[in-house]
């Protein structure tokens, strides 16, 4: 899968909250990656270590406090007119959690559906709008009957493909889906990532797929990221990351995750994981250093020799 | 389950299509948010009761005046201080409209022989022999007019206020809290009479008068539901899709606040009423030949011991409209409430 | 081998504006003593109303149980008032929920908290009481309980609150635990660390617990024995080996099949289609139906009884009756049959002498 071109360079990214103040919080420390055309990248990482605040600085809904986000090159933050904002608008779209709080309770789905549609103006007249909500609906596994109800009246999992029509009406090249199944029961689970799958490769998208739940971002996506407390502490290869992980944060978040496997589960041992035991001495660089091509963990010039060892066994 | 003791043949077996439409299916009709309120309110039977009384109250104040054929401003010196009397009911002693009335010692009297007056004042007249009947519901015309407005500029403002301030947050919110609080420090009352003093006093004054103080609570609930809703997914949605901020107050928020900005505007309109009658009371309210509800309680309460009815009916009525209001808006806010959804 | 627990043929109701929702349609199941039964199931299965049921906490103006009895300790919990309810609650039956943020009062210490079912049902001195408090945390795994114990909720993170609240529950040693979801709001590691806590925690106390959840991992984890739940009823009921590595419902086979495992590849991820059933207008025949890709003419018609696949496996699908075609199952079950066939003369015996509970034989279809 050779994806050479660069959808995303994200550089240096800083988020922090309450700068300067006591309650200072750095949700976004310093990450580096990049995001070529067509891939899935999945984020992965317990609840406040910053994925979901990292997803959405690089979609500007929060201004970054630090770093870069280069889309095709431009920069997304900074000084920006409204039609440039309005470009990255469409460009880039957002999935949210909560089918429960994603959709506004007052609008009909048509609605919901058509406002990216009505904001930048990709409908000459209203039956054309109507019949790309249908063509959305349809898309999405739902009904043209759907399209005169109200959020309230779905399920959850028909929450969440509403969700995706809307991120599709205004053509996005990239999306991010912040956590979108975790709120979904397992069997609506499959069906919202095989929608998204097919759509990926229908369309030609890019996804950033935001998750906690590392079996199903290790079947969705082609490249994994580990973050925690704001650092990224790996990225690698899906199938490398699982087989070969190096950063001791990864294999305990790894030897958590329960299988549906009786047998295996009985004698699985879990690896608990402190920060305390990397033992950094206050001189050392911690740094993202590419230990095997594709594979990159946060570490020190000592654990990096480490690694490299290790790899090659 | 268990089963019927049908026979099961062989056939029915075969393979059968999935039927996933079915599965797809909305069962239950669609309702919009009014719909569904609206069945909600209708279990509370106080809300209800209360919302036709209102609605007779509104369809009285507007046609009452042309019912009877005396105008509310006509004096009649000679038919001063009559009790109420209706035509059917003056020979039932124990109903107050039969025509008479009895002083503070126990005496009975018979205005209506000993003065030879055939006409039927159905409320009774004034001291200034005004009909009492077209009076009332003139005032009670007037009454609802100036709560309507002054509710209606209470809510434009407020809205407007607590949404810009919740919205745009930061340095602006602060310095508008602030405004707001230090008006709210200011007791209501001496504001709304000085204002009465510079204007004099009359409908749209006092329609200012009451609308100066009163949008500060609307203000800051809706600043506080503005807040909870920036961080929905919902609006975060909208932002991404690339919708200014006007399209996202006005057609993400404020939709979803209207119930409790309606819930607001309700409780806020018996606040109004009896602030206007409270300024009658103490003098500030309309001039002759204007009638409130206030300023007739207020003339009846100069003759309350020789005159009761001059006084009692102006505030039977808008006892009830204030109870009524407020059952209203009880029953609106529990059908409203999205905590209480089934 | 003695029942703790006996739910036979429940069917409760729910009144709502568009009418009467049929949320459990006869539910019958029994808990043995010491094990630890789970109930999988997606929104709108039925099986948080079950088990508040058994608690009765279904709020009481809309909703009814229709029939059924609920036999525990001799009694019918279905007949008894709730004065008589309130001395079981948190003394013979204890519930955990779902959100730790919320399951604890924001106002009281914790030690009060763990107190409180203490003083009420045994009628400790609040001395002792705190005294047992501080051994409870100690149990569940706190560090510094005697400090811990004068603190508020909101000084202890969503996990130390989840083993608070299982402190609490197990305060009086109740016969049964109910957990609702317990960990589902909870990080993997977290979760990972609970779980192991409350298998600790059944050994020693020796309760018997029902675990609510929708994630199967946690189920082989925790699991002796498992109930699928669907449109309102059980479908599937048996040892955690017999579902996981035998499983003859077809929506048992989606629920496994749709959960990604290391060996799943590119190719598409096996969904089951449509959404669960609206109960407000329950389809006739098998509820399943219309999402069932081996659907035959009868399920429409008929629903299924249970058909006994061994003494402790039973299947409520027409697949299983002697007339019905032999169907293969998706490729993840038949991986997951094979290891069984392989494993299981060894795996299951070492375990069944381990809990020397169910002798479970199997038998074939």
């Amino acid at each position: 899968m050779a994806h050479p071109e660069k959808l995303l360079e994200i550089k240096n990214l800083k988020q922090y909250f309450n700068v300067g103040k006591p309650n200072e919080v750095k949700a976004v420390d310093n990450i580096s990656f990049d995001i070529y055309k067509g891939e899935v990248v999945g984020l992965v990482g317990e609840s406040g270590c910053g994925k979901s605040t990292t997803g959405r600085t690089i979609i500007r809904l929060y201004d970054a406090t630090g770093g870069e986000v280069l889309y095709d090159g431009v920069n997304v933050h900074g000084q920006k007119s409204k039609k440039q904002l309005r470009e990255f608008n469409r460009k880039m779209q957002m999935i949210f959690q909560d089918p429960y709080a994603s959709l506004n309770p007052r609008l009909k789905i048509a609605d919901v559906i058509a406002e990216g549609i009505d904001i930048h103006g990709l409908a000459k007249s209203y039956k054309e709008r109507m019949e790309q909500v249908y063509d959305l609906l349809e898309t999405v596994g739902l009904s043209r009957e759907h399209a005169n109800r109200y959020p309230h009246e779905f399920s959850g999992g028909q929450r969440q493909r509403i969700g995706i029509a809307r991120a599709l009406a205004v053509q996005p090249e990239f999306i991010i889906a912040d956590e979108p199944i975790s709120a979904l029961d397992v069997s609506i689970q499959a069906q919202v990532v095989n929608l998204m799958k097919n759509l990926q490769k229908e369309k030609g998208l890019t996804y950033l797929f935001i998750a906690h739940d590392l079996s199903m971002v290790k079947y969705i996506s082609d490249r994994i990221g580990v973050m925690y407390f704001g650092k990224m502490v790996e990225l690698a290869p899906a199938d490398e990351l699982y087989k070969n992980p190096l950063h001791p944060y990864t294999q305990s978040l790894l030897s958590a995750i329960p299988a549906p496997d009786p047998i295996s589960e009985r004698t699985r041992r879990r690896k608990t994981y402190d920060p305390a035991s990397h033992n950094y001495e206050d001189s050392e660089k911690i740094e993202f250093r590419e230990v095997t091509p594709g594979h990159f963990v946060l570490c020190s010039e000592k654990e990096y020799k480490q690694y490299q060892a290790q790899s090659k066994q | 389950m268990t089963n019927k003791d049908t026979v099961i043949s062989k056939d029915m077996f075969q393979p059968a299509q999935m039927d996933l439409l079915k599965s797809e299916k909305i069962a239950k009709p669609s309702l919009n948010f009014w719909q569904d309120a609206w069945l909600r309110v209708r279990k509370n039977k106080a809300a209800v009761v209360s919302l036709f009384v209102t609605i007779l109250l509104v369809v009285m104040a507007l046609l009452g005046p042309i019912l009877t054929p005396y105008k509310y401003d006509k004096q009649n010196t000679a038919h001063a201080n009559l009790p109420p009397r209706i035509q059917g009911l003056e020979n039932i002693h124990w109903l107050p409209f039969d025509g008479t009335v009895t002083t503070r010692f126990g005496k009975e009297l018979h205005p209506y022989e000993t003065k030879q007056i055939k006409e039927y004042y159905w409320f009774g007249t004034d001291i200034l022999g005004r009909d009492q009947f077209a009076r009332v519901w003139k005032g009670t015309q007037v009454s609802l007019l100036i709560a309507f407005f002054a509710a209606l500029i209470d809510m434009l403002i407020g809205v407007t206020y607590g949404a810009i301030s919740g919205y745009v947050g930061g340095k602006v919110d602060s310095i508008m809290q602030r405004i707001v609080e230090v008006l709210v420090g200011i007791p209501n009352l001496v504001v709304v009479v000085l204002m009465i003093l510079v204007l004099k006093p009359g409908i749209i004054p006092i329609i200012l008068a009451l609308s100066i103080t009163g949008w500060t609570s609307m203000a800051r609930v809706v600043r506080a539901q503005v807040l909870k809703f920036k961080n929905q997914e919902f609006v975060l949605a909208a932002k991404t899709l690339g919708a200014s901020n006007g399209s996202i107050i006005f057609k993400h928020m404020i939709p979803n606040m209207m119930g409790i900005i309606i819930i607001n505007t309700m409780f806020s309109i018996p606040n109004a009423i009896f602030f206007e009658a409270f300024l009658s009371f103490i003098g500030l309210g309309l001039q002759e030949p204007n009638a409130s509800l206030g300023t007739l309680i207020n003339d009846g309460f100069k003759s309350m011991l020789a005159f009761p009815s001059q006084m009692v009916i102006p505030a039977v009525i808008i006892s009830i409209i204030m109870i009524a209001f407020n059952l209203i808006a009880d029953g609106l806010r529990d059908a409203l409430d999205p905590k209480m959804r089934d | 081998m003695n029942k703790v627990l006996e739910v036979k043929d429940l069917n409760i109701s729910f009144h709502t504006f568009a009418g009467e929702v049929k949320a459990i349609r006869g539910v019958n199941f029994d808990l043995y003593k010491g094990e630890t039964l789970a109930i999988v199931g997606e929104s709108g299965s039925g099986k948080s109303v079950t088990t508040k049921s058994i608690m009765r906490l279904l709020p009481e103006g809309n909703s009814e149980i229709k029939s059924g009895q609920i036999l525990f300790d001799g009694k019918d919990l279905t007949k008894l008032k709730d004065k008589q309810m309130q001395k079981i609650r948190g003394h013979d039956i204890s519930m955990i929920f779902q959100d730790p943020m919320t399951s604890l009062n924001p106002t009281m210490k914790i030690g009060n908290q763990i107190m409180e079912p203490l003083v009420k049902h045994q009628n400790l001195s609040r001395h002792t009481a705190r005294e047992r408090a501080i051994e409870l945390l100690k149990l569940v795994g706190i560090a510094k309980p005697e400090i811990r114990v004068d603190q508020y909720p909101h000084q202890f993170s969503g996990g130390m609150r989840q083993r608070v609240v299982i402190a609490i529950a197990l305060a009086c040693n109740p016969k049964v635990l109910i957990a609702d979801e317990p960990t589902t709001a909870l990080d993997v590691t977290i979760q990972a660390q609970i779980l192991e806590l409350m298998k600790d925690l059944q050994k020693k106390i020796d309760t018997s617990i029902i675990f609510i959840t929708h994630d199967l991992g946690v189920v082989a984890n925790v699991a002796d024995r498992v109930a699928v739940m669907y449109g309102g009823k059980i479908v599937e009921i048996g040892t955690a080996e017999e579902i996981f590595y035998n499983p003859q419902h077809p929506y048992t086979w989606g629920l496994i099949s749709s959960m990604p495992d290391i060996d799943t590849d590119d190719e598409e991820l096996f969904s089951i289609p449509g959404t669960p059933p609206d109960l407000l207008d329950p389809p006739k025949g098998d509820a399943f139906a219309p999402r069932n890709p081996y659907v035959m003419k009868i399920d429409l018609e008929q629903e299924p009884p249970f058909f006994k696949v061994s003494d402790t496996h039973y299947a409520a699908t027409w697949l299983l009756h002697p007339d019905a075609p032999k169907v293969e199952p998706p490729e993840a079950v038949k991986r997951r049959q094979n290891q069984y066939d392989g494993t299981l003369g060894a795996a299951s015996e070492s375990t069944a002498l381990n809990k020397g509970k169910f002798p479970g034989k199997k038998e074939g279809k």
